[in-house]
């Protein structure tokens, strides 16, 4: 099909309807799973983003990303403010509308910066060449003698002759499509752009203004809580409703599979709910957090080679010393602070729908798909999202919402309990990883044999300079092979890849009989990892040992999708009760270009202190499909006291364009923590999470 | 089963204003406030009393809304984060969060801020260790407690009048 046969379900000249008068500027993003995504879906594929100035002088952004805490809602408006020459005060983003922003494959993955952020410029810059364009009209001044400063263009040598953005918007319907590239300005010019600025969004969220999606209230709206089997895997087997409907003002609505209790109060809905006598059909299983791995190791697929080099038969022979580890980590929860939620309102034949949601338009096609609606007539607006790391990609919710608002006619919010978000959470799949690898005489790692069973394979390439390398995945994350959903959680893989690699590194280190970053830059060429390595080493500010010197520091390195990073840790092994204290945590991290340094190190702080909860603590528990974490009870996550003394460090390369930052820093927790604790105690875990009694086990 | 119990009538001060409403009395706080109260501010998020983001003052104590029955709240004053700043001005503790950027998706924030205010309350002058060890059971799966500690200490600072 060619690309002009399209379908598009909306086309630039009904979202210019839409937006209304301004100046209009249309750009494509260059994120390549974007595209051919919008492709694969008859999206127009020639622009999914747009900005306007409008008659009021503010300029909006209009995009399908979603802000869930990360930031992008500063940063892209500073990108975009720094090329258009205007206060960034004067931005608004308009982020996750369906109906008002072109589509957008979801926000995950640390790409909305990096593939979102360069074309936002671009089209900054166009949408600024338009209004020097109509000043030099309006005020009949050639176009090289005019300057824009902070939303007004005025003549250079005489300032008085003037008019502001607002002024040349007025009136105006102006659509352009960014075709030509005009020249972006040069970073070092920038004054907005790369300066620390505060979140735009905080003052709405310290004052409780801010709505997430389970504060949004319509009139006549019901709470849905709907009966949920105990366990995976469990059918029900019989259902007796009476004693729930004996509440007052209850709505029982019972269809195929789902049953549900509504009510005008969420508490009272729950009440009821507790009323419904079911019995459901008991599911065996032998799989629980003791058999998993021999379950994983079993449902290994034929490997398929993620990357390779050389030879590994020639680097084993070429190898003095070869090393032999396996590596695990358990199943770990997103345990977002705002569980997933969703409040569906249905007039006529249009629905509109307000979702915690990382992915807007794949919740309007799914909505679509179940209402029997068109997509056109499905409008989710994305309010603000409490934590997504990877979890609200999907959200079975908006579904069930949408179906219940059909059944009851009314607008329905389903609001996940904890219980129901542990239950229903797509995990960070259980995984084992196998490494082989050798050092020759000279104490260079000259092979490195990679099986990965089921983390994912992203950092999973090795950075190190070995000959002779094969990595394999197992069969990706693994999909139905877990006895429950699974899915991305905050650098998906990579978590799991770099606490095995960067360990088997550390044992390399030692059995050379080097410090753990002698032998890193030993074995490294990239400058570019050397420079994060030295700059984490300089600031920590303390010498290295060959392990384990009973300091208790641990180092790792990584590249995450372009971002490098070095951290460094420095711990304490109470060998009495087993338990482990993070005094320090250096990170140092060259993500590009840094649009707001603030932010970024807002990203790195949260990263590792987030980390530390799968370094020690999270991991599902679960027997015969049932979830035995339910609540932070049980399933503790990182708090105040755990909260170490944090350092980043920004690593200066502006010549790169922007990379991500939400994600990288946490990819290397489970191995510097690993390393820190093996040159406190000597005993090296291979076990992600390092529980007081791993640890104990491993020192008896 | 308190669902099908008689109503009562309640009366207390929310924010500085007095309330009058008819429910059943052992509902929780959280859920009187978000639904028949419309103040959203406070957040539901594990529902058992273990992460602090329902935190709301009742004379002066912090309390777990979602732990708290209404009935309990009789004749008392509640302080949510709607009633956290005065006349259209932000708190101190609100100026320093933004101030410290101690927040990121905002979902734990008025929970923080108001255990925080009910620590300042009783101690003008805590040091690292008092505000870990009361704020302990706030959670903030962002982790900004860094900058929430910062953001706290700061905070003490202007409303004990010194320079910030």
């Amino acid at each position: 099909m060619k690309e002009d046969e399209y379908h598009f379900t909306l086309d630039r000249r009904e979202f210019l309807k839409l937006v209304g008068s301004g100046i209009v500027v249309f750009f494509t993003t260059g994120d390549p799973f974007a595209l051919q995504q919008r492709r694969d879906r008859g999206y127009p594929a020639d622009f999914n983003a747009y900005l306007r100035i409008g008659e009021d002088g503010r300029v909006s952004c209009f995009t399908g990303k979603i802000e869930m805490g990360q930031g992008i809602h500063t940063s892209l408006a500073q990108m975009l403010a720094e090329e258009l020459d205007v206060p960034l005060d004067k931005v608004d983003m308009v982020m996750g509308d369906t109906d008002l922003c072109p589509y957008d494959g979801g926000t995950f993955g640390s790409r909305s910066t990096k593939y979102f952020g360069p074309p936002l410029r671009q089209a900054a810059a166009e949408a600024r060449a338009i209004l020097i364009q109509l000043a030099s009209e309006r005020l009949q001044v050639d176009q090289k003698n005019l300057v824009a400063k902070e939303g007004v263009i005025f003549h250079q040598q005489n300032p008085q002759k003037k008019i502001s953005y607002a002024q040349l918007a007025q009136g105006k319907k102006i659509e352009r499509h960014l075709e030509e590239k005009p020249p972006i300005k040069p970073y070092r010019n920038h004054t907005v752009s790369g300066r620390p600025t505060d979140r735009m969004d905080a003052r709405q969220k310290v004052t409780g203004e801010a709505k997430f999606t389970g504060d949004i209230r319509l009139p006549g709206m019901l709470h849905a809580k709907i009966l949920r089997p105990p366990a995976h895997g469990e059918t029900l087997k019989s259902v007796i409703v009476s004693a729930a409907k004996e509440i007052e003002g209850v709505t029982i609505i019972q269809d195929e599979d789902m049953i549900a209790v509504l009510h005008k109060y969420p508490d009272m809905a729950e009440q009821a709910l507790g009323l419904i006598d079911a019995r459901f059909e008991p599911f065996r299983s032998k799989l629980d957090n003791q058999t998993i791995f021999r379950h994983l190791k079993n449902s290994a697929q034929e490997g398929d080679v993620v990357t390779e080099k050389g030879n590994v038969e020639e680097g084993k022979r070429l190898s003095a010393k070869t090393f032999d580890k396996t590596y695990y980590n358990h199943y770990v929860a997103h345990a977002p602070s705002e569980p997933h939620a969703a409040l569906v309102n249905i007039e006529g034949n249009k629905a509109t729908v307000w979702a915690s949601t990382q992915s807007p338009f794949r919740a309007q096609a799914e909505v679509a798909q179940v209402l029997g609606f068109p997509q056109e007539k499905v409008r989710v607006i994305t309010p603000f999202v409490g934590c997504g790391f990877g979890g609200k990609n999907q959200g079975y919710q908006i579904v069930e919402a949408a179906r219940l608002a059909k059944l009851t006619g009314k607008p329905v919010q389903v609001a996940w309990s904890r219980k129901e978000e542990f239950f229903y959470d797509t995990f960070r799949p259980a995984a084992i990883i196998d490494i082989k690898s050798g050092l020759d005489g000279s104490n260079k790692i000259v092979f490195w044999e990679y099986r990965n069973y089921f983390a994912g394979d992203r950092s999973s390439q090795p950075f190190y300079d070995i000959p002779h390398f094969r990595v394999l995945s197992m069969g990706g994350r693994g999909g139905s092979v877990h006895p429950f959903g699974t899915g991305a959680w905050r650098g998906p893989g990579s978590n799991t890849n770099v606490f095995a690699m960067e360990s088997q590194v550390d044992g390399m280190a030692e059995a050379a009989g080097m410090d753990p970053l002698e032998f890193r830059l030993h074995n490294l060429d990239d400058e570019r990892m050397r420079r994060v390595l030295m700059a984490a080493a300089e600031k920590f500010g303390k010498s290295f040992s060959r392990a384990p010197s009973g300091k208790g520091y641990g180092l790792a390195c990584t590249d995450y999708l372009g971002t490098y990073l070095a951290t460094i840790a420095e711990v304490d092994v109470n060998k009495n009760n087993s338990e482990v204290r993070v005094k320090r945590v250096v990170c140092a991290q060259d993500t590009g270009e840094v649009i707001n340094p603030e932010g970024v190190r807002m990203q790195i702080e949260g990263c590792i202190t987030m980390g530390l909860g799968y370094c020690f603590t999270e991991e599902i528990r679960f027997s015969n499909g049932r979830i035995l974490d339910e609540n932070f009870d049980t399933y503790e996550i990182p708090r105040f006291s755990w909260t170490p003394q944090i350092e980043t460090v920004l690593v200066d390369n502006p010549e790169m364009p922007p990379q991500g930052c939400g994600e990288p820093a946490i990819t290397s927790m489970g191995a510097v923590i690993a390393n820190a604790v093996y040159d406190a105690i000597g005993k090296r875990m291979f076990t992600l999470p390092m529980t007081p009694d791993r640890i104990k086990e491993a020192l008896s | 089963m308190w669902g099908i119990q008689m109503e009562k009538n309640f009366r207390f001060k929310l924010n500085g204003k007095t309330i009058d409403l008819a429910s059943s009395p052992e509902r929780m706080l959280l859920w009187v406030l978000r639904s028949d109260l419309e103040l959203t501010g406070t957040k539901y998020s594990c529902g058992e009393g273990f992460c602090g983001a329902c935190t709301v003052l009742v004379d002066n104590e912090p309390v777990l809304s979602c732990q708290f029955p209404l009935k309990e709240a009789e004749g008392k004053e509640v302080l949510t984060i709607e009633g956290l700043g005065k006349n259209g001005e932000l708190h101190p503790l609100q100026d320093a969060f933004m101030q410290h950027n101690a927040l990121q998706c905002g979902f734990c924030t008025p929970g923080m801020l108001l255990g925080a205010y009910a620590l300042l309350l009783k101690n003008p002058e805590p040091s690292t260790k008092d505000i870990v060890d009361t704020m302990e059971g706030n959670l903030c799966r962002c982790g900004s407690y860094k900058r929430i500690i910062q953001a706290i200490q700061t905070a003490a600072r202007t409303m004990r009048g010194e320079r910030p």
